[in-house]
């Protein structure tokens, strides 16, 4: 019986602390406004000290030097606390226990909402940053301010082209495919040409998904301040799934899951001919697929009629977390990284695309020749792109989440190779009845 | 003589009790304060938690049983509660038996290296679990990983480890590989205590190895059997680290909810709803307590009958 009781008391304790361990998130946030001025900014600048500053985007720690070369009395913690979401729970946590949280962090055009509902982002207009605004591009600028406030400075953006591999195209006698119809007529050909090739790959993907309705001109998501209505069966989202469920259902796209070892071995070698992405895909095929140098290029997105249009797919800001002893330091070092000559020529040397107005009119930079595009001209496709994306677009004021929990719903179409609208749906009803219980007052349509 | 005893008692055990009380908390409180802090409190305040709602907007509030009454009626949930208890009823049963036959083996003492054996079954338990799970994330690849190279030389797509279909059994195969090894040890020492005298009796009275096993080797083995049929059904309760890590390259056939664990984590940490996740930890800690003594209470009723 003693045993017994012992054998009990052990399995109690293990149960107890599989319970303790999911406790550890106490609650109460804070509600910091830094009541500043722009002369701040200066005066931070020539006392010094030390900031934290937490990002992932491959010129994150190249920023933070050359910060403290140009101000030496100022020390930089460059921490990559991983990437996205992974970045978020950090920071999330590090907030709700009151402590540890970075001064700066890199948080995506996604996510931005969230943290600045949730109060845990400084507003930095106090600092004058309102006077920023027309040296960035709308687009990006409307993805960090809420009217009147300004909760960060937009780094790169994402507008979207389609990227191609020609040796690929040129054995299968494929051409580039300029209309969304052409585009499943390649997928078809190419796929029943060899079993093992692909035009493109998407296993599911929220963002990925948002940004092809927000080209075929869907408004999926509109927020007014707390207000919320969500419509994922929209004329865009519509448009998109007409295309796309025709590739889902023949399995012409490749299923494996993106930024893993298996995707980009096969954009490597060919085996995924095409991806429709973001401006930052260069830069990343680049390091992460060096074997497909040379024989990649850069093309407009499709379109639905021939009217150029494109979206955006990502892209960063940097905001002042509202656990900062220093605001005032933090707000500098992000005004330095994102709207002064040396921060952005940083973040272009990592091959990043900016958001900087004066920047992207540059002659050089629209000039500029990528060896691994085979000598083209990549910055002039990103930068018409750029100019066609449409307007009026809104996030989720929770899309993290969201995300997460896309492929419990519509990646479940994805892997049934089925309809993706009813997936849509499903996942609507669940981001509906999350964002009551979070107090937002959210609407099906 | 009641009176005689007690009178005579009296001196010694006032002074006992006297000394006796500061000098037990003496020696108790060490453990009671690790216990306080780091059980009791996280408990207490987890059950704090779930009693609440807060919300992005609006804040935190008093919400009674509300949680607790959305836990029970959640699908989600309980898919999630049914996919553990699938995978407790062929995993453990599997794993034990692997680890019993292998015990057994060893210590038959008709293999030639023992010791080699033990420790080649012993080291996958040594390995991190992250470790063993990217190691087998990528045997299990569909293009690049062994499973890929197997179906490229067969010409199809024999093997899917990966598809919604199979994820399970492929993180089964993944315990079984962990644990068996462990269990293995435990079964090992469990035989290495039953004495040799045992044995030459059980010799003289004529009885073969086969009998020898049932008679002798899995009576002793009953203990330990109790033990790791109990840590191996919290362990499949708790399962986390390796769909947590095999969804990365699984996104869509390792949803949010698939385990308890797991979905309590994406609610704390993708979802912001700490207090429902508090509940969910609440709740599914009580069904594993459950479980784990109701096979104690079983499993020892079989040791005294």
């Amino acid at each position: 019986m003693k045993r017994s009781m012992r054998i009990a008391a052990a399995a109690l304790t293990a149960a107890l602390f599989a319970v303790g361990l999911a406790a550890c998130s106490p609650g109460g946030g804070s509600d910091t406004s830094a009541a500043g001025k722009p002369a701040d900014l200066d005066a931070a600048l020539s006392k010094g000290g030390e900031i934290t500053y937490w990002a992932w985007a491959p010129a994150g720690e190249a920023k933070a030097k050359a910060f403290e070369a140009k101000y030496p009395n100022v020390k930089v913690n460059y921490v990559n606390a991983g990437s996205g979401v992974d970045e978020y729970t950090k920071i999330t946590n590090a907030l709700k226990a009151g402590t540890g949280a970075p001064d700066v962090a890199q948080i995506e055009y996604t996510a931005m909402p969230q943290f600045y509902l949730a109060k845990s982002l400084v507003d930095l207009s106090s600092y004058g940053f309102g006077d920023l605004k027309s040296d960035f591009i709308p687009g990006s600028w409307g993805a960090v301010a809420d009217g009147e406030k300004v909760y960060g400075l937009p780094e790169d953006s994402g507008p979207m082209a389609m990227f191609y591999n020609q040796r690929v195209f040129d054995q299968y006698g494929i051409t580039v495919p300029t209309t969304w119809d052409e585009f499943s007529a390649a997928a078809e050909k190419l796929h029943a040409a060899d079993p093992n090739q692909y035009l493109t790959s998407d296993g599911g993907d929220g963002y990925f998904a948002s940004s092809m309705i927000w080209q075929a001109g869907g408004h999926p998501y509109q927020v007014d301040g707390t207000k919320v209505t969500i419509d994922l069966q929209d004329e865009g989202t519509k448009k998109w799934t007409g295309v796309w469920n025709n590739l889902v259902e023949k399995k012409l796209l490749s299923p494996t899951p993106s930024y893993t070892d298996d995707w980009y071995k096969q954009l490597g070698n060919g085996q995924i001919a095409a991806l429709i992405s973001g401006a930052w895909m260069p830069s990343l095929l680049e390091s992460a697929a060096p074997e497909g140098a040379g024989d990649w290029r850069a093309a407009p997105m499709p379109t639905y009629d021939g009217t150029a249009a494109s979206a955006n797919f990502g892209g960063s800001a940097q905001g002042v977390l509202s656990q900062s002893k220093n605001p005032a330091l933090a707000a500098a070092f992000v005004k330095w990284m994102n709207d002064s000559p040396e921060g952005v020529k940083v973040l272009q040397d990592s091959g990043s695309f900016p958001s900087t107005v004066s920047d992207l009119k540059a002659p050089d930079f629209a000039d500029a020749t990528s060896d691994y595009f085979g000598g083209q001209q990549v910055n002039k496709i990103l930068l018409a792109a750029s100019e066609t994306v449409p307007d009026g677009w809104q996030y989720l004021p929770y899309q993290t989440y969201a995300q997460t929990i896309f492929a419990d719903s519509v990646g479940q179409a994805y892997a049934n190779n089925s309809d993706l609208n009813p997936g849509l749906k499903k996942w609507q009803e669940t981001l509906v009845s999350y964002g009551n219980e979070q107090g937002f007052t959210v609407t099906g349509k | 003589m009641a009176a005689v005893v007690a009178s005579v008692s009296k001196t010694p055990t006032r002074t006992r009790r006297r000394l006796g009380i500061p000098i037990g908390w003496g020696f108790v409180t060490p453990f009671l304060v690790f216990f306080v802090i780091a059980i009791l409190a996280p408990v207490v305040y987890a059950i704090y938690l779930s009693l609440f709602r807060e919300q992005i907007v609006g804040g935190s509030g008093f919400v009674g049983f509300d949680n607790y009454v959305r836990a029970f009626t959640d699908p989600e949930f309980w898919a999630g509660v049914g996919r553990v208890i699938a995978f407790m009823i062929v995993q453990v049963p599997i794993m034990l038996a692997f680890s019993l036959i292998a015990a057994l083996a060893i210590d038959s003492g008709r293999l030639r290296a023992p010791g080699f054996y033990r420790i080649l079954l012993f080291l996958p338990y040594a390995v991190p679990g992250v470790v063993a799970v990217l190691i087998w994330g990528f045997i299990y690849g569909p293009r690049f990983g062994l499973v890929g190279s197997i179906n490229n030389f067969l010409g199809a797509q024999i093997f899917t480890p990966l598809t919604p279909d199979w994820v399970l059994a492929s993180i089964a195969n993944i315990s079984v590989w962990e644990f068996a090894g462990y269990n293995m040890v435990i079964f090992y020492a469990a035989l290495r205590t039953v004495p040799s005298e045992l044995y030459e009796a059980a010799s003289l009275d004529g009885a073969g190895p086969l009998r020898t096993v049932m008679s002798i080797k899995l009576p002793a083995l009953r203990g330990a059997l109790v033990i790791t049929t109990i840590f191996s059904i919290i362990g499949s309760f708790q399962l986390f680290n390796e769909p947590n890590l095999l969804k990365p390259i699984a996104p869509n056939a390792i949803t949010s909810n698939f385990t308890p664990n797991l979905y309590a984590y994406t609610l704390s940490f993708a979802g912001q709803q700490y207090n429902y996740s508090a509940t969910i930890a609440i709740v599914m800690g009580l069904i594993t307590a459950i479980i784990a003594y109701v096979v104690q209470l079983r499993g020892t009723r079989k040791e005294l009958a």
